[in-house]
């Protein structure tokens, strides 16, 4: 019975293991290719590279070509001011909300949680004519207010949720003592909010961080694009030479995974969080 | 009379300053484009042209017999369908391998998970290399005829590369959704089954399966939601090609409004699949809610 249990478990090692090493070969494969020359990797894409025939001469290469550092830096200044506006603005209209139980705030409240169904699709067409005939494109700033516009039917539902378990005592005391309302929200409610800021905050990092297709139909200027542009420009343009395409690919996702090492707990729980509620 | 008024003016102004910029903005980017769509599908509006006028139901009529978008449709269906049955079906089995006492757990759990973490457009690059240079390097070497061509130069297979990039994306994110289910379900349930005598695979199907069907709930909403959505890894890793047979719904009206420049039909043919995704999200969320149990 014993011996039996202990070959179950030793399978479970291989099995779940093999599995694992399937899932992460390609990242392995691109990284270890884009230490070799084009023929090198036709020819061989398995063989371990030699790096000391061509060291980082790919990723030099694609560095300059996507114009790394500043798709990297429209991408955070992005990504950064998009997030914290959301993350302010919905968590205020969530309290409020949750405060007060008015019947225009019921109605608010439903029209934002039905608009989660609707896929960004169905917009698309509509919000380019719109801002394009009000010449509000190829602006960074008019794409994050429109990331602030599509993150809040989301971050107000789960702010909603929690908010809704926070007795009020609290606060009524505090407004006895003079404080203001904002003052109130923000000494008070805010500080309380933290673990669920947590939780919008990574899924909306990892959605607006990767997003292509709104930024693509909104920046239309090379200076202004993000990484996810700037890695498709840079496949369209440079298409035969694999080489410096697969370092592209590695430096895209190297500030992704330096992330995810130190925040994997973090960001795992934050996922089960935003997909239970 | 006074106090009432003061309270009013008070209760609008902290309305407008807590709900305010939040309202604006969802009004401005989400509300008014949605309306503003329905209006866009009765006109012929195009960018290239000076003026346009109402042409009443002409732009559904169109959509309603055109081939091409059905069959693109329909592939759109076909994908969703596989996507949704594979990952599933690979993120449960993963959640089970991963559940209780494991050495390196977490690190293991954080691999699985590592492809949520990039882009579409990204992640359809890696596997254009992989499809085209690798797998059929492996067919070389194994002198295995199927694998010595590239998927993406078929149309049949090259549907199937997609699912198969989709899968392997979206198992790890549907795998910590499961494992949050494995862990909630009561030890003492468990324990009450194993004194029944359930063990082993009868245990998992009438005890573990039935008080998981939350978890299949989400799981299955996420994914065809998102597999209904797919764009950006369809332009990376095929866009559309060979011979558009894995032109899938996002991107054939992506293509009639912005490269055709026919916002009308465009916005008729998003209309119609939004209803599609809509209907196909909240059919499966009753379907599945009838087999719920309570613990």
């Amino acid at each position: 019975m014993r011996a039996k249990k202990g070959v179950l478990k030793f399978l479970r090692y291989v099995l779940i293991y093999l599995l694992l090493v399937l899932f992460i070969m390609p990242f392995y494969l691109m990284v270890i290719n884009s230490f070799k020359t084009t023929q090198q990797f036709v020819a061989s894409p398995f063989s371990l590279p030699e790096p000391e025939k061509v060291g980082f001469d790919n990723y030099i290469s694609a560095f300059n070509k996507m114009n790394f550092m500043n798709a990297i830096g429209n991408s955070l200044v992005i990504t950064i001011i998009s997030i914290l506006l959301i993350l302010l603005t919905s968590s205020m209209a969530a309290y409020f909300l949750v405060r007060h139980q008015w019947k225009i705030n019921k109605v608010i409240f439903a029209v934002l949680v039905a608009s989660m169904i609707v896929p960004f699709q169905a917009i698309m067409i509509p919000l380019v004519s719109i801002y394009g005939s009000l010449n509000l494109m190829n602006s960074k700033w008019i794409l994050i207010f429109m990331y602030m516009g599509f993150g809040q039917a989301f971050a107000i539902f789960i702010f909603h949720g929690f908010i809704k378990n926070i007795p009020a005592e609290m606060e009524e005391s505090a407004l006895i003592d003079g404080c203001s309302k904002i003052q109130l929200f923000f000494r008070i409610v805010f500080p309380l909010l933290k673990p669920v800021i947590v939780t919008v905050l990574i899924l909306d990092v990892l959605w607006i961080w990767n997003d292509y297709l709104l930024p693509s139909l909104i920046l239309l200027s090379p200076a202004e694009r993000t990484l996810p542009l700037s890695t498709y420009n840079f496949f369209n343009t440079y298409s035969v030479d694999y080489a410096p395409l697969m370092a592209g690919i590695v430096l895209t996702i190297i500030p992704v995974v330096a992330v995810y090492l130190f925040s994997q707990k973090h960001i795992i729980e934050g996922v089960v969080q935003g997909a239970i509620k | 009379m006074n106090g009432s008024r003061k309270k009013l003016l008070n209760n609008i102004g902290s309305f407008v300053l807590f709900m305010g910029p939040s309202l604006f903005a969802f009004i401005c980017v989400l509300l008014i484009p949605l309306v503003y769509g329905i209006y866009l599908t009765f006109t012929n509006y195009s960018p290239i042209r000076l003026t346009y006028e109402f042409v009443g139901l002409r732009n559904f009529q169109a959509v309603f017999t055109d081939k091409e978008f059905w069959q693109q449709f329909g592939k759109t269906l076909v994908y969703v369908l596989y996507s949704t049955i594979f990952c599933n079906i690979l993120a449960f089995l993963l959640a089970f391998l991963l559940t209780g006492n494991l050495r390196g757990r977490d690190f293991l759990r954080a691999g699985f998970f590592t492809p949520n973490l990039i882009g579409g457009i990204v992640l359809g690059y890696i596997w254009k290399f992989l499809f085209s240079n690798v797998v059929t390097k492996l067919g070389e070497i194994w002198d295995y005829q199927p694998l010595k061509t590239s998927f993406l130069t078929h149309p049949e297979r090259a549907i199937t590369a997609m699912i198969i990039v989709t899968v392997w994306q979206y198992a790890g994110y549907l795998m910590i959704i499961y494992i949050a289910g494995f862990v909630s379900i009561p030890q003492d349930i468990q324990e009450a089954a194993e004194i029944d005598g359930a063990t082993g695979f009868r245990k998992l199907l009438h005890i573990t399966i039935p008080l998981m069907v939350p978890s299949f709930i989400i799981c299955f909403f996420i994914i065809i939601s998102r597999g209904f959505m797919t764009y950006d890894l369809n332009l990376a890793l095929t866009n559309g090609q060979p011979y558009g047979s894995t032109r899938l719904a996002a991107m054939h009206i992506y293509q009639k409004a912005f490269q055709a420049n026919e916002y009308g039909i465009g916005q008729a043919e998003a209309i119609i699949f939004f209803i599609t995704v809509a209907i196909a999200a909240v059919t499966q969320v009753l379907l599945t809610k009838r087999f719920e149990v309570e613990a």
